[in-house]
């Protein structure tokens, strides 16, 4: 990489721009730290969050005892009622302060509704908070490696400005990685930038990652476009020659999307609304504009006439695993680098499930809001020093062997398939793990060995497949680790599940992939490379 | 995918430039008309068209289709700014747009309920 021309200073750097690094530069700022937003897209439109509507984990103190009662029932022994009860503080304190910015509506009996937003009205609530904070934002600003010291401590980034195509470097006391989840490009709406990043730099730092074999969740969709998905939870599903098909519903989770995968395999699967609940018509333009813009600019009434269906994969987005967490300041065990929102595992709170919509979203807030106050205190002690810094990033970046033109496009079309395939995804066992792992170690390698661009998209885009090679091989061996079914890591050849496999498992390893049982408790955690 | 920029009536602002998430739109010289410069980016989420001050953007639904209908029709469509006005994206904060989003999660549960006495009903037929 050439001399960074743009060099900037910080006590916290946050590396995103979505729920998580707006609430994690926020409690930062407050903490009375300098901080830096950036991100490869632009903060208030960036992300999931932003296409979405995000109902929160938001309960009162009185209802707490039982709130947490019956999430720990559901995550299957490997969440923690401690960092529960710290996310429900945290989203219930914090949430309702973006009133100021945020056209919270009513709640039906005089008071605010404000447990669910709508994701482009917070999103821009949370940017114009960061900015009235002091908040450095630099949108279109991905970061491409982190820097470290002699000690292995994290002492900033690296990346380029989309716009200029100028290099940056940040030195920052601490860094905090909240780049979201991966998609893996399914076309899912609002996760284009999505593609593990945070993930391949962490890796590359000596972070772990924990809870990857939760990796998969689906969103049912138009075939021409992801949307949201509130019109289609009461649809009945029929193929072409008008035949309908017996498909479960959502309350049987994974047989429910493997019996629309299993028809989806066979042909198109037409989607008929009209059933759907006697009140929904008539505002779900209020509810979701987006959704119905994608059935009106094609001519379609969607609640008459049947259109095709697609599943999106959601990857570990709504799936549960990241970085692994080390101590209870988000922190991720390597000095100086924190881990925030779907870029660290969600397993803390969400355990072997998903943690759907709610539970998600709280946790995206508290662990930014735990990971910004964290940060400001390391990082004020630190500062952004000038000293020596090694540049940490290797494949995309630095090819171990001789370097030449590589096709994005078909690599990332082998990484989604070995992830998302419906033939892989719904009915994971060894021998199709095996192969997918066979097929991502040869993209891995494929980007490593050689990956080199000069322009500057070229360059985002060669690290963003490199990030997304790396993730899906760290799904893929957890998935072939776990040798039984917990929660959303479902294996058709091990159904059941398995009482002496009730523990988290680390994954690790950029060019040879490894996992490991977690040690029950989090702390200690010692950085194996 | 993006689809149609209203030349006459971008002002040039450049807020579609700076607020999309994918960094599809460059910018287009002084006082210029962007340009989509990099579509194959576009991700669907019609969100420059809540950035547009002028409503000078239109995203054609499908993921895959960067075609526009003539400007007539499209203008006769009233599809050109609806997503801005549905959101209520101009209107003070205290304006109700969001006055029936509480329905969404009782609205989605219901959706479920309805499917699955579908099913049983199905089921039970077969």
């Amino acid at each position: 990489m050439s001399t960074a021309p743009l060099t900037l200073r910080a006590d916290v750097l946050v590396i995103g721009g979505g729920m998580a690094a707006a609430w994690a530069a926020l409690a930062a700022a407050e903490a009375g730290a300098a901080v830096i937003v950036v991100d490869k897209g632009a903060m208030g439109t960036s992300g999931v969050t932003a296409t979405g509507g995000p109902g929160h984990w938001f309960v009162p103190p009185e209802g707490r005892a039982a709130a947490l009662e019956r999430q720990v029932a559901r995550t299957q022994g490997l969440a923690e009622a401690a960092w529960m009860e710290r996310v429900m503080d945290l989203t219930w304190r914090h949430l309702p302060t973006i009133a100021p910015w945020y056209p919270f509506g009513s709640d039906g009996q005089g008071g605010r509704y404000i447990q669910g937003v709508r994701g482009p009205e917070y999103m821009r609530a949370l940017r114009r908070m960061c900015v009235g904070a002091g908040i450095a934002v630099l949108d279109h600003h991905p970061a491409l490696e982190l820097l470290a010291d002699g000690d292995g401590a994290v002492v900033g980034a690296r990346g380029l400005a989309l716009g200029s195509g100028e290099d940056w470097e940040i030195r920052a006391g601490a860094t905090i990685l909240a780049t979201g989840g991966c998609a893996f490009r399914s076309g899912l709406i609002g996760s284009h930038t999505q593609t593990g990043d945070g993930l391949l730099m962490a890796a590359e730092a000596g972070a772990l990652l924990s809870g990857m074999e939760f990796s998969i969740s689906w969103s049912l969709s138009p075939a021409w476009a992801s949307t949201r998905t509130l019109p289609f939870t009461a649809a009945r599903f029929f193929r072409e020659d008008g035949s309908e098909l017996a498909i479960p519903s959502l309350k049987a989770g994974h047989a429910h999307y493997q019996a629309l995968g299993a028809a989806l395999l066979q042909g198109t699967v037409l989607a008929d609304l009209s059933a759907a609940p006697a009140g929904l018509p008539a505002v779900l333009r209020q509810i979701q504009p987006l959704t119905v813009a994608a059935f009106e600019r094609r001519g379609i009434d969607l609640f008459r006439q049947r259109f095709p269906v697609r599943l999106f994969g959601e990857g570990t987005i709504r799936g549960t695993g990241g970085i692994a967490l080390a101590d209870a300041d988000c922190g991720t065990g390597v000095p100086g680098l924190y881990a925030a929102g779907d870029a660290a595992t969600r397993e803390l709170v969400a355990g072997a499930i998903s943690g759907g919509g709610a539970v998600n979203s709280a946790w995206a807030l508290a662990s930014g809001r735990i990971a910004g106050a964290a940060a400001a205190h390391y990082g004020a002690a630190k500062g952004g020093r000038a000293g020596p810094a090694r540049a940490l990033g290797k494949a995309g970046l630095r090819p171990r062997g001789s370097a030449r033109p590589v096709a994005t496009a078909p690599l990332q079309q082998t990484i989604e398939h070995a992830i998302h395939g419906l033939d892989r995804a719904l009915w994971r066992r060894a021998s199709t793990l095996a192969a997918s792992l066979h097929e991502l170690d040869e993209a891995w390698r494929a980007v490593a060995d050689h990956g080199l661009a000069a322009d500057p998209r070229g360059r985002v885009e060669l690290r963003a497949t490199a990030a997304m090679a790396a993730t899906a091989r760290w799904c893929t061996a957890a998935a072939a680790e776990r040798r039984e079914t917990r929660g959303i890591a479902v294996r058709t050849d091990l159904p059941a599940t398995d009482p002496a496999q009730a523990r988290r498992l680390l994954v690790g390893g950029l060019d040879k992939v490894w996992t490991r049982p977690a040690a029950p408790a989090l702390r200690g955690l010692e950085a194996v490379l | 995918m993006i689809a149609a920029l209203l030349a006459e009536r971008c002002t040039g602002c450049n807020a579609c430039v700076e607020q999309c998430p994918t960094r599809v739109f460059e910018p287009g010289g002084p006082g210029g008309v962007p340009v989509i410069a990099a579509p194959d980016a576009c991700q669907t989420c019609y969100l420059c068209e809540l950035a547009c001050p002028v409503d000078a953007l239109w995203v054609n639904p499908d993921a895959h289709d960067a075609t526009a209908p003539p400007l007539a029709d499209l203008l006769a469509s009233g599809q050109v700014g609806r997503v801005k006005r549905d959101h209520g994206w101009d209107a003070p904060l205290d304006a109700g747009q969001l006055d029936a989003y509480r329905l969404l999660g009782p609205l989605l549960g219901e959706g479920v309920e309805i499917a699955d006495r579908h099913y049983h009903r199905l089921i039970a037929a077969r």
